[in-house]
This record gives structure tokens, sequence and C-alpha cells, in this order.
């Protein structure tokens, strides 16, 4: 008897992951949405112009079909908050794997799993490590799961300083300045900027990777930091990049700043790139089994 | 700005009617190759092995395309442009021997194609990044897969399309390439931003 319901609890989880990817790949969160809809209005470039109204149409058609929204439906990433109550937690791995699998069978899923000797792709975007998780145990017995599927493109651009500890915040920006102006049109822009100080090299790029999940309405909740994430904002849509890089006014929707203490000799800064197509779900498992979806309405 | 809508196959006198900045839509043959496939074409160049179609007056599209086969028919379910510049290493010999009329990707390509497509005769069409479904709608049919063994990404698909597009002619062959213009731009505009910010250049 026992057995059983073990093996209900982690087919739940299965169908849950598979859902949010599903939702994550085909729906633009609102925020995103919302973000791309005053760029339009606001865009003066003719040709930054025509850009955004085809992404705009691209997500109502993608809407329509039921289909991913961009075909790079990227590298898959869950980030789990573990209840330390929370029961079966070594089932999970296995279900995400599943569930994964799954989708990219069904969703369709673009196979973006590569093994890095022999060049071979997996077909169903598993392979040592892929999908990627990142755990945090918190307080309570419920699970959230969150899933990023990750374009290759904005990817490609993400980068890791170690900046100089003397310069301090004004290091920071130029950093992130230069990141985006050597960035140019290949990550996609509109993009959504996760900048992070601190830590060390890997912590850094960790926090500004895991702050583009955060939505786009809002400042930060620490004034000293949504002043920064205004002056970066303003700073880097000066650029003229612009849409898809063909030059306009909107080169980031957003920017999120996070940060770590420092080590004295050390200021590692990280610049993370998501594209517009910035692509996250999230769900709540409680410990009775219902599920709640928290960026999606389940369609 | 002026808006062209050709029919494959494109000619030279066709192509070079449009500059930098034009709206572009294609009808008729669309190849994709990324990295794989084009390092593939050029060695079969070499060799004297013909490609599986002649791609004289096609476009050829930076897409690794979600593909899913209903049947034994193949269907685009999402097919939007991957970064050109990783093609920039094979694309001046491309447009050069297989005289391939439109490039299509997104981000922009060098130098060394910007000449190419002066001296032979393409441009390069930015197809907006990520707008997979729109691509996906305007393909009509999936003429054939060539190549697969280098997986779905990487494979040559050999697509029908109407009016595939908008497409911003981002290289003419005329030797114009928007995005080193809006790179201009971009390194005046920086001056101004380190001022904005009180940084020193």
């Amino acid at each position: 008897m026992k057995e059983i319901k073990t093996l209900e609890k982690a087919k739940s989880v299965e169908n849950v992951a598979f859902n949010i990817l599903k939702q994550a790949v085909i729906y633009l969160p609102e925020d995103v949405k919302q973000a791309l809809k005053k760029a339009y209005a606001e865009e003066t470039s003719e040709t930054g112009k025509t850009q955004l109204k085809a992404i705009l149409d691209n997500i109502e058609l993608a809407e329509k079909y039921q289909a991913p929204v961009c075909q790079d439906t990227g590298t898959i990433i869950f980030y789990i908050k573990a209840g330390a109550k929370a029961k079966n937690l070594d089932r999970i791995e296995e279900a995400l794997i599943n569930a994964t699998r799954k989708a990219t069978k069904e969703v369709p899923l673009r196979p973006n799993a590569v093994d890095p000797f022999s060049q071979k792709n997996s077909g169903d975007n598993t392979g040592r490590l892929i999908p990627y998780i990142n755990w945090e145990i918190v307080p309570g017995d419920s699970l959230e799961l969150t899933v990023m599927t990750k374009g290759g493109g904005s990817e490609n651009v993400c980068v890791t300083g170690m900046l100089v500890p003397g310069e301090g915040i004004n290091g920071l920006k130029k950093f992130v300045v230069d990141t985006v102006i050597k960035a140019g049109a290949k990550p996609c822009p509109p993009n959504i900027l996760g900048v992070a100080i601190g830590g060390g090299a890997d912590i850094s790029m960790k926090l500004a990777k895991k702050s583009l999940l955060k939505p786009l309405n809002g400042p930060n909740s620490n004034p000293e930091i949504a002043k920064l994430e205004r002056e970066i904002f303003e700073a880097v849509n000066m650029t003229g990049i612009g849409p898809m890089g063909l030059g306009g006014k909107t080169t980031v929707l957003g920017v999120h700043v996070d940060y770590a203490f420092r080590h004295p000799a050390s200021f590692p800064a990280a610049v993370a790139f998501n594209c517009w197509a910035a692509r996250r779900a999230s769900a709540r498992i409680s410990a009775d089994g219902t599920v709640e979806y928290l960026t999606h309405k389940m369609k | 700005m002026t808006v062209y809508k050709l029919k494959t196959p494109i000619s030279e006198e066709e192509i070079r009617k449009l500059k930098v900045n034009d709206v572009l839509y294609v009808t008729g043959t669309i190849v994709t190759a990324r990295d794989q496939a084009h390092k593939r074409a050029l060695e079969y160049f070499k060799q004297g092995k013909p490609l599986p179609l002649n791609l004289e007056g096609l476009a050829v599209f930076h897409c690794g395309p979600v593909m899913r086969k209903e049947g034994d028919k193949w269907i685009a379910v999402a097919a939007g442009p991957t970064t050109s510049t990783r093609m920039d290493i094979f694309e001046d010999e491309f447009v050069k021997n297989f005289k391939v009329r439109v490039v299509i990707g997104k981000g922009g390509m060098g130098k060394k194609t910007t000449d190419a497509m002066a001296k032979y005769g393409a441009v390069y069409g930015a197809f907006t990044g990520g707008a997979a479904v729109l691509a996906a709608k305007a393909i009509k049919n999936v003429r054939s897969v060539e190549w697969f063994d280098l997986g779905m990404p990487e494979a040559m698909w050999i697509f029908e399309a109407e009016e595939f597009g908008p497409l911003a002619v981002a290289i003419d062959s005329h030797g114009n390439n928007l995005f080193t213009d809006v790179q201009k731009t971009v390194e005046e505009n920086k001056q101004r931003i380190y001022q904005k910010l009180g940084l020193s250049p």
C-alpha cells in the first residue's frame, strides 16, 4: 500500500513538471508580454517597430496554435524549492528527467542536449547534468518547481568578470554597458538583464541567471538596488542597439540586480542575458497533493 | 523603405534592386543550413560532389527548426532564425560557389560576407529572432530533409514557403551593412552613456 502511494506522488511531480514546461515554451509570462507591447508603442525606429510587431504577432500565433514561441526551446533548467519536510525528494530528479523526455516528444521541444565530446545530440533534451536542477531547501512540506528554458543565443553572450574592487559600483556600470554593447544583436534584443556582484565567479553568475526569473513589474524592494537597476536600464537603452540589433531605443525590457558579500580582494560581477522570449513557469505542490500554478493559468 | 516580394529562383538583377532597410518577403524554395550543413556543403563542393539540390537563386536560412512528423509528412512547428555570425566563416564561399541570392538569419554578418554579397549579388535578410511560429506558418510544404544524420537542428530542410518574412534587408549587394551602421552609432552613443553615468572612458 505504501509503495503505491509513493509512485502516485512521483507521477504527479512528473505531470506538473511537464505542464510547466509546456506552459513556459508556448505562453510568455504576462509581464513580458506587457513590456513588449509597451516597447512597441514607444519605439521610434521604423525597422525596430517592424521587429517588435513581428514579435507580438508571433506570440499571438504561438498561443493560437499551441506551438513553442521560439524554435530554440532552450536548455532546460529547473529551480526547486524543496520544503525540508517534503516527502519523496529522492524521486524528484527522475520525475523531472521523465517530464523533459515527454515534453520533448509531445509539445514538441527541439532536442538541445549535445555530448561535448562526441557532438552527438541525445535527442531527448537529457544528458549528463541536463536538465540542470538547482536545489534550495526551504521551511515547510511543499514543493515549488520552476522551469527556465534558456535560449542559446542569449546564453552565448553571458559574461562573468573579475572587476577591480577599487572601482566599486562605477566599475560595474561600465562592465554592464560594455557587455551589452559587445553582445549587440546576438542575444535577440530586447533583452532582460540579470546582473549580480559578489560571492565568487560562480556565485555571481548563478545569482545573475536566477534573477532572470523575477517578473518585470515592480521595482526591487531595496531602494538602492532599485535605483541602480533604473540607472542601468536607462543607460543601456541609450545605446541604440534596438530590437534585433537593427537600431532603435528598445534594447532591454528590464534589469534585475542581485548581490552577495564579496572577498576584500575580489569584485566578481556577472551579466546574464535573456532574450525577449523570456520563458519561465512555476507551480507549487502541497503536501496533500494539490497543485497551484503560479505563473500561468492551467489551459 | 520599399517592400519587395520575390519568387525563387531569384536573379542577380532582381536582388541588386534591394537596398539596406528595405523589407523583403520570399516565396519559393528556402533551404536551412547551420554550421554543420555549411561545412558539409563546402566539403562536397571541394570534392566535386553535387548537393542534394541546386541552390542557385534560392534562399538559405540559418535555422534549426522544431519539426513534427505526421505519417510520412514533415511539418514545421517552429522555425525562427539562429545567430548568423557562426556561419560567417563559411558564407562568402557559400554565396560564391552556390549562387544563393538571399541569406536569412539573425544578428547580422561580417565584412567577408558583405564583400561576397556585393561581388556575387546576394542580400542578407534579418528575420526577427525567435519569431518561430510566424516563420513556420509561412512554410507551406516541407519538400524533403537531407543530411538528417546531422540531427534535427543541423540537417538541411527544404521548405516551400509563401511570403516568408518580413525580412529586414540588413546587408545589400552594394556593400552596405545595417549592422555595421548601427554599431558605429552605438560606439558614438557609448561616450554619451559614460558621461551620463560619470565614468571615465
